[in-house]
């Protein structure tokens, strides 16, 4: 039998999700423009965090991970979410529970306190979060922790003891070579992330959740930035339909004139 | 307030020249602050240097020159920045892949929040952003001393890459962290403008059906129009088109001249990248997509009949 700590350098991986407005709510903005409505919306994973997950789980799968711990900053809800993340495959759960709106630099401070008690090698984050669009997190942790990162990858792979990333960059992409503790955030090609089965469904539902706390953890979470408010973007008038090929090109050279 | 302290933007740049981005970077940069510094951190990169000091409006270039600054890594980059950091009190990046990756590290360094993507400054203090993919504008003030901003491009006209004080100060480059390493980079080679400040984009969806199809249907009307090629996120999931050409909340912000959508039907999360656009032209079978509720033009037809056509009347 294969004891974990046969595994190379025991390795342990990190993964932290949140829990968003489903990526198909069309979101409405409140008319005090004091925000956007949450009650009552479907909420989910936040997809690029699924996809980190995913693949937290695929290097366990592949030994090159021993252990895949989750964790969610937010309110008792984000439990749930955790669990999702356990039928994926994660091993374990931990919840920072707090109802206070949180900024990516306070996520950061928290994630930086758990590391370390927790001491992974390798974090894994979604790029970004598809409610406030921030794509900061990662990074902030790969700071304060003083680690290296590597952001939008689109592969991942433990090589002797290092963790070497391809990185979706603009016009192509880059390959980096980062040495562990690393940080790792999450592209839309890096995996596709499996359906959860009834079963494992099921078997998440037994696995260890543990909860935690900003205070606990010495963390101030106050945020930093003041929304003056929240609006509905310009409304883009829609414009007329042609009947053909023939009366575009004619409204695109003689109206528009831009060809 | 800072008023008074300069605005420091961080250099986009293969070293030998500045990226269009760097000049939209200084445009939002003017609107922070009168006195606008830019700093160049590259390896071998004079050229690069001098061309950010010919940008008007640009008071002074820093440039820190080594081969731990060849690569852009997000550990060298943001330590550089970090040293030259005290003073300013804004630190813009270009919202690129490379300003996005290096921008948080250095406002998590200096232990303040980072505003990202701002869409207009109404103040130094206070920026307007998109959340949810664009389905609303935030208004942010941040009372930070050193305000981290990430700047959407296509929300700001590009600065006048002549007229600058070409002035350039030498300063010192950092050593390498020793934490990370650059393996290697593969740029797709194109012969068509880059996606995101191309005039013309002609962009496809799943409708295309496949590589051969969206390639075989497109690229003639991106050829005679000089246009870059893009496409939905659908398209790209299903293999039709590369990642990097993905317009959308997760792929490229694009706002060209003229935007073809073919066979596009208009999710959310696609008109998040491309309805800044000035002229949309919508190409779709299906008269209730999405897509013609934001298109100037709307042409319900079958792509595979229209945009050939198309080509043969342009």
């Amino acid at each position: 039998m294969t004891s974990r700590f046969d595994l190379e350098e025991d390795m342990k991986v990190l993964v932290a999700i949140k829990r968003v407005v489903d990526a198909n709510v069309k979101v409405r903005v409140k008319a005090d423009g004091s925000g956007v409505d949450l009650a009552n919306v479907k909420m989910s994973i936040n997809p690029f965090d699924e996809i980190a997950v995913e693949e937290a789980v695929r290097l366990k799968e592949q030994g090159a991970a021993s252990e895949v711990v989750a964790v969610s900053c937010g309110p008792a809800a984000c439990q749930e979410t955790l669990r999702t993340a356990m039928a994926i495959g994660a091993d374990r759960g931990v919840l920072i529970e707090t109802d206070a709106a949180l900024e990516p630099l306070a996520v950061a401070k928290l994630l930086k306190a758990l590391i370390d008690n927790e001491a992974p090698q390798l974090v894994i984050l979604g790029k970004q979060a598809i409610d406030d669009d921030c794509n900061q997190t990662g990074q902030m942790l790969a700071a304060l922790t003083a680690r290296p990162q590597a952001t939008f990858a689109s592969k991942v792979e433990i090589v002797d003891g290092n963790a070497r990333v391809t990185r979706e960059i603009d016009g192509g992409l880059e390959t980096v070579q980062l040495v562990l503790p690393a940080i790792v955030t999450t592209d839309l090609r890096l995996n596709e992330p499996r359906y959860a089965t009834l079963p494992n469904i099921m078997k998440a539902k037994k696995k260890p959740l543990d909860t935690t706390t900003p205070a606990q953890l010495g963390v101030d979470v106050a945020p930093r930035l003041t929304t003056l408010k929240t609006a509905e973007p310009a409304g883009r008038a829609a414009g007329v339909k042609v009947p053909d090929v023939a009366t575009l090109v004619a409204k695109l050279k003689n109206e528009a004139k831009v060809i | 307030m800072t008023a008074g302290k300069p605005i420091l933007v961080v250099a986009e740049h293969d070293h030998v020249s500045i990226k269009s981005a760097t000049l939209n970077t200084v445009a939002a940069a003017r609107q922070c602050g009168d006195e606008v510094h830019v700093l160049v951190a590259g390896h071998s990169s004079a050229g690069a240097a001098a061309a950010a000091a010919r940008i008007a409006g640009v008071a002074k270039v820093l440039h820190a020159d080594g081969a731990a600054l060849a690569d852009a890594l997000a550990e060298n980059l943001a330590a550089q920045v970090l040293a030259v950091a005290p003073g300013y009190g804004h630190i813009l990046f270009a919202a690129t892949s490379t300003g996005k990756n290096v921008a948080p590290r250095v406002a998590a360094l200096l232990d303040v929040a980072q505003v990202s993507e701002i869409s207009r400054v109404v103040s130094a203090d206070t920026f307007e952003r998109p959340i949810y993919a664009g389905n609303a504008i935030q208004t942010v003030q941040s009372p930070e001393a050193v305000r981290v901003i990430t700047v959407r491009m296509t929300a700001f006209d590009a600065a006048p890459a002549q007229g600058g004080a070409e002035q350039v100060e030498s300063v010192a480059a950092v050593a390498d962290s020793g934490l990370s390493a650059f393996v290697e980079r593969v740029v797709t080679k194109s012969e068509r403008p880059e996606l995101a400040d191309a005039r013309i984009v002609v962009s496809g969806g799943r409708a295309l059906g496949s590589s051969e199809k969206f390639d075989a249907v497109l690229t003639p009307l991106a050829d005679k129009l000089g246009a870059a090629l893009g496409a939905s996120r659908a398209a790209v999931d299903a293999g039709f088109a590369p990642n990097d050409w993905q317009v959308g909340q997760t792929g490229k912000i694009v706002a060209p001249e003229v935007y073809f959508a073919c066979g596009i039907s208009g999710a959310i999360q696609h008109l998040a990248g491309m309805k800044d656009s000035k002229v949309i032209v919508a190409i779709n079978k299906d008269a209730e997509a999405p897509i013609f509720s934001v298109a100037d033009f709307g042409l319900q037809a079958d792509l595979f009949e229209a945009v050939p056509e198309l080509v043969a009347a342009l």
